[in-house]
């Protein structure tokens, strides 16, 4: 029985983390509507203003980097709750509580699986968009370095508001209510990026500010990821 | 004699503005069996939840080898294994991706007997058939194989055996008085008999409760 | 804990859901009389004594509400995160109780400062609303409270809500200043003819005598509706006490 404790803090706290990161992949990629939808709400968030207000370019390429990043964040929330749902459901998020390691290492993995197969793909697609909504080429780069940067730090900030209900019954649009005005900051600095890349204004100053929010959510989300899920489990 | 395993003293918890149970004391020995009986909704799961650390809507204290087990975390969960209402089982994968899963998370569990642990429940030759596709006994002894491969002092188990054949029932027994003889401690609930299991003490809330 | 050893004794003896019942009782009319006094006074003196703003004329004059409002708005959300953060450390029910009473007078707060802000907009800029920073981080904290409080009314078991709102309230806490930075920042690249709704500049005396009064008046108003709030819900979540039912039904 003594040993089981000098076993756990060499290789375990990685081998844990690559162990539950693999598994949620390999989940999503069984379940291929999981990838699928977000990325196709992405699509359709940006051809509802086109359709709404006005198809022509001028006014679209202003709203472009706007219009991308709000479809990026609305595709982000309803991906979210899925995230311990199903793990809740099936009594498996209970047994990783019961597990020695910290439970920050497995939110961590968690998240990360999530925008390996949310945030990724939707920086990937994101040029699409920009091409549909006449983003100048110059800012496309920028477009995609803001996401790839921004888009981690939305998964992370999520990941609490989707510990926090996943005990509850319809979490669908509270987890919305609860972690849009957290998103704003990442939205402004984000979107802020795209703008100044379509005049032409260098971006790597909005780029380390995302950095930054996104080293303080690595940092800090963990704590209240693996908070909120204790609670929920324990009621 | 050393401490006992786990001591509980004084626990109080109420849900739905009901009492469970008050001023709850007793204790739990090496190669002990304490079968937790009650009626249905008497706050069998509830009690387990709270003993395995998942729930905190308690009031009173536990302690596991002599510490409190709030400071003790970390050795209490390495030689604890729960099995839960739920089978804890992910339907989309099979049960050796399930089971090696379990392993990395914890340390208690061995990944080189998880063929083996699957025989024994019964499930040779399904290792790779998704557990959706299972029934849902059969899912609860993909759980249950855990109690084949693991090093685990203490075994909390919700139920164990329902949905289980009379063939899996025997060797369920075999296994906790195996589990029990090696100085391994049990608190389960079932309605099942378990005079085959050795001695058992039995805990019942309802008769606790004056209900 | 360690920190505990240096906390004064009041400190613990606020975790008697009984003892804070007795001391508000005692406290309450003193911060009525004061509220009404001070509000009273700050209002005669903001509306009628002090001199009209030479740019906007009298209708700055509901700045002495919006001010205010707004201070209590942010205040009181420190509150909540703080005692959340005490009722979670701590497992203190009355610091639950006090995160949970001060959501919604903070809600309000941050409704008057809105809508008072909205009130001042109309003949300054003549338009009812406006996307200022101030008013923009004030919404931003709006919809901040709107969260905690539709996770309270969301979880049924009040012991998990409790815990679940302090650690949402103190997730909002961490981000309020990154949230106005941005909110500010954002709004220097669209308005660059910033008119700030109160002057940052010396104010007179004349002009923050008033504004003084009327702010201690507010938080003194805070004070009793938070008593008010929070008796009622001690009675009400230890109704099952002996010292409650003493109360309720004399001897």
């Amino acid at each position: 029985m003594a040993d089981s404790r000098t076993k756990t803090s060499d290789n375990s706290l990685g081998k844990q983390f690559a162990a539950v990161f693999k598994r949620d992949l390999l989940l999503s990629f069984r379940r291929k509507s999981d990838l699928a939808n977000p990325l196709i709400f992405f699509l359709m968030v940006a051809t509802l203003f086109p359709l709404g207000v006005s198809p022509e370019p001028n006014f679209l390429a202003e709203v472009a980097p706007g219009v991308v990043w709000v479809a990026a964040l609305l595709a982000t929330l309803l991906s979210l709750d899925g995230l311990f749902r199903s793990d809740f459901d099936d009594g498996t998020l209970e047994q990783v509580m019961l597990s020695p390691q910290p439970l920050m290492v497995v939110c961590l993995a968690k998240v990360a699986a999530h925008w390996v197969t949310t945030g990724l793909p939707l920086t990937l697609m994101s040029p699409l968009l920009g091409l549909m909504l006449f983003l100048p080429s110059d800012a496309m780069l920028g477009l995609m370095a803001s996401l790839l940067i921004g888009t981690p730090t939305l998964s992370l900030i999520g990941a609490i508001g989707a510990g926090l209900t996943v005990g509850l019954k319809k979490g669908g649009v509270l987890i919305s209510l609860l972690v849009l005005p957290l998103y704003i900051p990442v939205l402004i600095f984000g979107s802020g990026a795209v703008q100044a890349a379509s005049i032409g204004l260098p971006v790597v100053g909005y780029l380390a500010l995302l950095g930054a929010m996104l080293a303080l959510g690595f940092v800090l989300a963990p704590f209240a990821i693996s908070a909120a899920v204790r609670i929920s489990v324990s009621g | 004699m050393s401490e006992p395993l786990l001591k509980v003293v004084d626990l109080y918890c109420e849900r739905d503005e009901r009492v469970l149970f008050d001023g709850l004391n007793f204790e739990l020995s090496e190669g002990q069996l304490i079968q937790i009986e009650g009626a249905n909704g008497s706050g069998k799961t509830t009690l387990l939840r709270i003993l395995s650390g998942l729930s905190s809507h308690y009031e009173g204290d536990i302690y596991w080898q002599g510490e409190a087990i709030r400071d003790a975390k970390h050795s209490f969960l390495a030689a604890l294994l729960y099995f839960g209402h739920q089978p804890g089982v992910k339907g989309m994968l099979t049960p050796i991706e399930n089971l090696r899963w379990y392993a990395a998370i914890h340390p208690s569990l061995d990944e080189g007997s998880i063929n083996s642990a699957l025989e024994a429940v019964g499930l040779k030759g399904y290792e790779d058939v998704p557990c959706h596709s299972l029934s849902a006994g059969q899912n609860r002894r993909v759980s249950l194989a855990r109690l084949y491969m693991n090093r685990a002092q203490l075994w909390i188990l919700d139920e164990p055996f329902t949905a289980i054949d009379k063939r899996g029932v025997a060797a369920k027994e075999a296994l906790l008085a195996g589990h029990v003889s090696q100085g391994g401690s049990v608190i389960l609930t079932t309605h099942h008999d378990l005079s085959a299991c050795g001695p058992v003490t039995k805990l019942n809330l309802d008769e606790l409760m004056g209900t | 804990m360690a920190v505990s050893k240096w906390l004064p004794r009041w400190f613990f003896q606020l975790a008697s859901p009984r003892w804070c019942y007795e001391i508000t009782g005692k406290l309450l009319p003193g911060f009525l009389i004061a509220a009404v006094f001070l509000l009273g006074v700050g209002i005669v003196w903001a509306l009628g004594f002090a001199p009209p703003d030479y740019q906007q004329g009298n209708s700055f004059r509901i700045m002495y509400l919006h001010v205010p409002s707004a201070i209590l708005a942010q205040s009181c959300y420190m509150l909540m995160a703080i005692a959340g953060a005490i009722g979670l450390i701590w497992k203190m029910k009355v610091a639950d109780m006090v995160a949970y009473c001060t959501a919604p007078i903070g809600a309000s707060m941050a409704v008057i400062a809105l809508a008072t802000g909205a009130i001042w907009g109309k003949p300054t800029w003549g338009s009812w609303w406006v996307w200022d920073a101030r008013l923009t981080s004030m919404l931003i904290l709006l919809f901040l409270y709107f969260g905690v409080m539709a996770l309270y009314a969301a979880m049924e078991s009040e012991a998990s809500a409790a815990k679940a709102a302090a650690v949402l309230s103190l997730v909002g806490l961490v981000n309020i200043p990154i949230i106005k930075y941005s909110v500010e920042w954002w709004n220097t690249l669209h308005q660059p003819a910033t008119f700030t709704l109160t002057e940052k500049p010396a104010m007179p005396a004349e002009m923050w005598m008033p504004l003084l009064v009327m702010v201690i008046g507010f938080y003194c108003f805070f004070s009793v509706s938070l008593m008010l709030r929070l008796r009622n819900e001690i009675l009400r979540r230890e109704r099952r006490a002996g010292w409650v039912k003493d109360l309720i039904v004399p001897k």
